[in-house]
């Protein structure tokens, strides 16, 4: 089955992964900015690595026949450093009507500070004076509950955001409710160490049903399975759920997602010329 | 949406890890147990505790993974502007 993968940092995986993914049959991705394991130290770091995600990533992704579509922002773990991240906020606009770039993401909270709450404002505010989507991540374990809840009262004190053109990512059963009532598009992040299983995202979607829900492996440089998302598509066919539904959650979501980013142009499979023909 | 396996079905599936999962955490218990120095004021074992009271409870909603996550987070603060002092919009 095709599928897409909404959220894989692919700067930390090899290209071997690219072509494992590939021969899973991943069509397409998006990779969101994050925190690369260290503090960046200045804006121009932020400048190369926006550079990667949309010149080198494409390119490589390319090489598989994998589409790549990138976020841009700077992370909720930077964000504490709110000098810089002002001046990161105001660089990213340079790259925003680059080929592939969807949007503004991942933004978020980590440990729930004012710091993290006051860059995520200027984020959004950033999103809607240039019309652009929003991935949001929230936080892990302990802070996930309050951290999600915060960003839903930002999100919905801000009457100039489209809710269909923001997805909050990594919801659990205990917060994927409230993004849902509130309008907004989910995503099911499967990790091995936190977040949640193929098993529980199947519940999720046997709960709520597939609208406005993705399923993501935010494969990283951390312990994380570039390939969940196959697991997922694996774990609804022995739950005996229909390839219709599946395909709905892992293809279709995704494509009405990102479809709605003027910078997203997407060759369905079955419509591209074969190479050689 | 209709699960659309049987309840019977899905247990037998199951049953052995439920089973497995279950011993995994009892003999995890004894090793605590067995170690050195109590627990009296340990901030996560009455989580736990609370934790396995859900897991026992009647079906009802079937929310025990909802309910779960909840024991394990922080509380909502309906006033986190004003606990984080943030600057009026
Ligand atoms: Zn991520």
């Amino acid at each position: 089955m095709y599928y897409f993968d909404p959220h894989i940092h692919m700067v930390s995986r090899t290209t071997d992964d690219y072509e494992m993914l590939a021969k899973m049959g991943c069509v397409g991705l998006s990779e969101p900015a994050f925190w690369a394991g260290f503090d960046r130290g200045s804006v121009d770091g932020f400048r190369d690595y926006f550079c990667q995600l949309t010149e080198f990533e494409p390119n490589r992704a390319g090489w598989y026949g994998i589409a790549h579509y990138t976020w841009l922002c700077i992370n909720a773990k930077e964000a504490e450093n709110v000098e810089l991240s002002r001046e990161v906020i105001a660089m990213i606009p340079e790259f925003l009507d680059r080929p592939g770039v969807l949007g503004i993401g991942e933004i978020g909270l980590n440990k729930n500070t004012k710091n993290e709450a006051t860059i995520f404002l200027e984020h959004l505010d950033l999103a809607a004076r240039t019309d652009e989507q929003i991935l949001i991540h929230t936080p892990h374990l302990e802070d996930k509950y309050q951290g999600t809840r915060m960003i839903l009262d930002m999100l919905c004190d801000d009457a100039r955001l489209n809710r269909s053109r923001v997805c909050v990512d990594h919801v659990e059963e205990h917060t994927v409710r409230h993004v849902l009532e509130e309008g907004f598009w989910a995503g099911m992040t499967l990790y091995p160490v936190s977040k949640c299983t193929p098993e529980r995202a199947v519940d999720i979607v046997e709960r709520y049903g597939p609208e406005r829900l993705l399923v993501n492996s935010a494969g990283d440089w951390g312990p994380s399975k570039p390939t969940a998302v196959p697991d997922f598509i694996l774990a609804m066919r022995l739950r005996g759920h229909p390839e219709s539904l599946i395909r709905r959650v892992v293809y279709e979501n995704p494509l009405a997602f990102f479809g709605q980013s003027r910078n997203f142009h997407f060759a369905p499979p079955d419509e591209k010329n074969v190479p050689g023909q | 949406m209709e699960v659309p396996i049987g309840a019977a079905e899905l247990l037998e599936r199951e049953y052995l890890g439920i089973r497995a999962k279950i011993l995994e955490i009892a003999a995890t218990f004894d090793r605590i147990d067995r170690s050195r120095g109590d627990l009296v004021a340990s901030r996560e074992m009455p989580l736990i505790r609370q934790a396995l009271e859900v897991l026992l409870s009647e079906k009802e909603n079937a929310t025990r993974a909802e309910q779960i996550q909840l024991i394990f987070s922080r509380p909502y603060d309906e006033q986190w502007i004003k606990t984080l002092e943030m600057p009026s919009r």
